[in-house]
């Protein structure tokens, strides 16, 4: 039992012709990746409390919440900008308030009004316990997120020098670029999915593009394998030999992540749940980018540098 | 490729067993037997795991640094009074750091050059001069700080400020606070356990700077003080307001120790201080001229309690009675102990998590990662058999490495990091994907057993490594340029890399080598 592979993804000797969809791959990603930027600025990402600055407090009523009669209190306390929300799932979201206050101007500020939200709790929901409290001041989230930018940004600097530096240039400009499509894509359905984004969630984005790195450089090196095995082979179907050959190890490591991530998701709770989305929404992407993205640009980028003599095919169409 | 040295098998075998030897602090009680060259030590679970208290405090230095000025304007003065030379328009530019004066008559120049130079001295280390003097030809004299010395200054008030917070939460009973420096201007306080920090954080935010001052009884109330007087509100009813005299009779800098107690006629909660032998006889003296008159103890900038000087107070210690609750006896005695801040500090970041919250966290996390990881278990078990089952080994001992390896840099765990770790393991069996694609392509080509095996693993290392590297170099970028809590996903990222690297290729290999020497199958089961 279990001592042979029980099932495949595809059979030996698949050969699905992946560079026939080059065109509708590049234009539904373009399409997608415009849509995310346009998400982008408006409405934008819905920034956690790390990048936002603010106050947020998990509060647990003895007696299911009275919304209204906490929002009074709040008001009353001079904190119209509380903000109220329930949250927990099944009986539990019955007694789970999460207050959230805007960022003040200084320190100080920021403690009188999380004093204030307790004295205010104390009249409103007399014996309610404080589950958590967050503040984060201004300045600090500022630092945050520029500083959490530039890291990403360098990352990807390195990422671009080592394939260079490995394979030719056109492997390198094709795995980047297809990098920030990928990355542009996962902030669009953060901001569809309202998903915040903080600390954890810029890990997850690295995350993924570690990934999506690793599946480009997977097909890239065996484009490369076989640009040498087979001398006279016209690039594209190339391609589509690499793909189709790697095709049962990109389905089988995108299958583990996935499979690891989905439990996270469902049941992760809400530390980790937004974590989780976005990596199983990134493992979709990154794997279908390796093949629909990354492949077609080294084949446009590729059709002169890589392959001089031989790539004048017949029946295909430049693609300039 | 699949010949492995009796050395070489050993080795590996003693560094799995290393690993799960480091990894057991995190799983069991410490036995008796563990020897003492080896380190028991813990991964420390994140806030999020455990419950309890962060503070990031960031230093006010404008503070500091406002006094210090004043101080050089001081000293400038005296110093051109004491060379009688004539001069207007002395102020502090605080946006330059620097004091400005002009000399009545350009002529003095040298005079005052040579009167001021004698304030400048020389720090410690790299810490340069404290004051930069310049004398312009039209008589403008500057005194500026230089920025090195402003540096050098910064330095040791946060130095300054970590030890006093140590002591003042060492006094107030909680155990294992972290407290550490974060870059140029902040302070970070951990406080497991913690889950209402208010009195902490009123520890932390009081400067403490005491002093004895007398009160002006003679001044008539007014909106302006007289010359050499300040107004400071009372502490527990801060409508109410005093004169008091400016200069500060006794500071609290003078106090050598600060117990509360009873007093034992009134029953009433008191601090009861002594002074150091300059304090005493400063205290001695001022008591001994102001018998009958009204006496000021003072907390940054308000009074805490007025009392009338009965005798001569001469024995170098007093009592401070301000009608105080226990708890505010015991946290002011503590205060004046571990002594003031040299600054102060404001909390710009708070995170508390109650030990329920903790526990529930705890357990949905780690059912979900459990759960995950089995799932890939299974997953590789159905997709590659026996192959699977050796990745799987692999797989489980990179999980003891890693938690060997993250316990020994006493890394910090937060279920963020979890997640890390388990997608790590996920991709992890990348390596063992790619190795097994490849012996199944070189089967399929034809090849006997061993040769497919041997060329499978030569072909896949390739492609193992550049994926590996590529995205161990993107996480070293982020290591070296993110922001703390970046930085600790960052560094479990890596070890889980280079902890795959090891027992994805390596140990996989030499399990598959036994095997094959053991069975010599006629074909691989692929």
């Amino acid at each position: 039992m279990f001592m042979r592979p029980m099932f495949r993804f595809v059979p030996d000797g698949t050969k699905i012709r992946f560079m026939n969809g080059r065109f509708a791959g590049l234009i539904v990603s373009a399409i997608l990746s415009t849509a995310s930027l346009i998400l982008f600025f408006y409405p934008g990402l819905n920034l956690g409390l790390d990048f936002k600055g603010g106050v947020v407090l998990q509060i647990q009523t003895q007696q299911p919440a009275d919304f209204s009669a906490l929002r009074a209190a709040l008001g009353k306390a001079g904190l119209p900008d509380a903000a109220l929300q329930s949250f927990g799932t099944g009986a539990a979201a019955q007694n789970g308030v999460l207050i959230s206050l805007e960022s003040r101007d200084n320190a100080n500020a920021t403690q009188t009004a999380i004093s204030e939200v307790v004295t205010a709790l104390n009249t409103a929901a007399p014996g309610a316990k404080i589950l958590s409290t967050q503040a984060i001041g201004a300045s600090v989230s500022h630092d945050l997120f520029t500083q959490g930018l530039e890291a990403l940004g360098l990352s990807f600097v390195m990422i671009l020098a080592y394939i260079w530096f490995r394979f030719e240039w056109q492997f390198a400009a094709g795995a980047v670029s297809t990098l920030l499509l990928d990355t542009t894509k996962t902030i669009g359905f953060m901001v569809v999915t309202r998903i915040p984004f903080d600390l954890v969630t810029i890990a997850a984005i690295l995350t993924i593009i570690g990934y999506s790195t690793n599946d480009k450089v997977v097909v890239y090196d065996r484009v490369r394998e076989n640009l040498r095995k087979y001398k006279t082979m016209k690039l594209r179907d190339l391609i589509d030999l690499s793909i189709n050959e790697t095709l049962n190890r990109t389905l089988g490591t995108s299958g583990t992540v996935f499979l690891a991530a989905l439990p996270l998701a469902l049941f992760g709770g809400t530390a980790l749940s937004g974590f989780a989305w976005i990596m199983l929404f990134g493992i979709v992407v990154g794997t279908s980018s390796s093949i629909f993205i990354a492949a077609p640009i080294l084949l446009f980028l590729g059709e002169r540098g890589l392959r001089r003599a031989s790539a004048a095919p017949a029946g295909a169409k430049p693609a300039r | 490729m699949l010949y492995f040295t009796r050395a070489k098998t050993l080795g590996i075998a003693a560094l799995c067993a290393l690993g799960i030897l480091l990894s057991l602090p995190n799983l069991a009680p410490r036995p008796g037997f563990w020897p003492g060259f080896l380190p028991w030590n813990q991964v420390h679970l994140g806030l999020d795991l455990r419950g309890g208290s962060y503070l990031l405090l960031q230093i006010d230095f404008s503070a500091v640094e406002k006094q210090d000025l004043a101080s050089v304007l001081d000293q400038a003065r005296q110093a051109m009074r004491g060379a009688t030379l004539g001069y207007t328009g002395l102020h502090a530019d605080p946006d330059q750091n620097a004091v400005t004066l002009h000399l009545l008559s350009p002529a003095d120049a040298p005079a005052a050059q040579a009167a001021l130079q004698k304030l400048i001295t020389y720090g410690q280390g790299n810490a340069g001069p404290n004051l930069a003097l310049n004398v312009a030809s039209d008589g403008t004299v500057t005194l500026t700080i230089p920025n090195q010395a402003l540096i050098a200054r910064r330095s040791q008030a946060i130095d300054q400020s970590i030890t006093i917070i140590q002591r003042r939460i060492d006094g107030s009973g909680v155990l294992n606070p972290q407290i550490a420096r974060q870059g140029t201007d902040q302070i970070v306080v951990q406080l497991p356990g913690v889950s209402d920090p208010e009195r902490i954080k009123t520890l932390i935010g009081t400067t403490a700077h005491m002093t004895f001052q007398m009160v002006d009884e003679t001044a008539t109330p007014g909106p302006v003080p007289p010359l050499g007087d300040e107004i400071l509100p009372m502490a527990d009813e801060p409508g109410e307001k005093m004169i008091v005299n400016s200069d500060v009779a006794v500071d609290g800098a003078d106090l050598t120790n600060a117990q509360a107690s009873t007093d034992p006629q009134t029953g009433q909660w008191e601090v009861v201080f002594s002074l150091n032998s300059l304090g005493a006889r400063e205290f001695a003296d001022v008591t001994t001229a102001n018998v009958g008159k009204l006496f000021a103890i003072i907390l940054d900038g308000k009074i805490i309690e007025a009392p009338v000087i009965r005798e001569p107070i001469t024995g170098g210690s007093g009592s401070i009675t301000g009608g105080f609750s226990p708890q505010r006896a015991t946290d002011l005695a503590l205060l004046l102990r571990a002594g003031a801040l040299p600054a102060p500090l404001n909390i710009v970041e708070e995170q508390t998590v109650g030990p329920e919250l903790g526990a529930d966290a705890i357990k949905a996390g780690a059912y979900s990662l459990a759960l995950g990881f089995v799932l890939v278990l299974v997953f590789m078990a159905t997709f590659y058999g026996l192959f699977g089952w050796f990745a799987n080994v692999a797989l489980v001992m990179n999980l003891f490495i890693m938690l060997a390896i993250l316990s020994v840099m006493g890394a910090t765990l937060t279920l963020p990091g979890m997640a890390g770790i388990l997608l790590t393991l996920g991709m992890a069996v990348d390596a063992n994907v790619l190795i097994n694609e490849r012996v199944r392509e070189e089967v399929k080509a034809g090849r006997k057993p061993l040769a497919a095996l041997e060329a499978g693993y030569k072909r896949a290392y390739g492609t193992i490594i550049d994926s590996n590297v590529t995205t161990l170099l993107a996480h070293v970028t982020l290591f070296i340029f993110g922001s703390p809590p970046v930085r600790g996903f960052a560094v479990t990222i890596c070890v889980g890399i280079i902890t795959t690297l090891f027992t994805a290729t390596v140990l996989v290999r030499l399990i598959t080598s036994k095997w094959y020497v053991a069975r010599r199958p006629a074909a691989l089961p692929v």
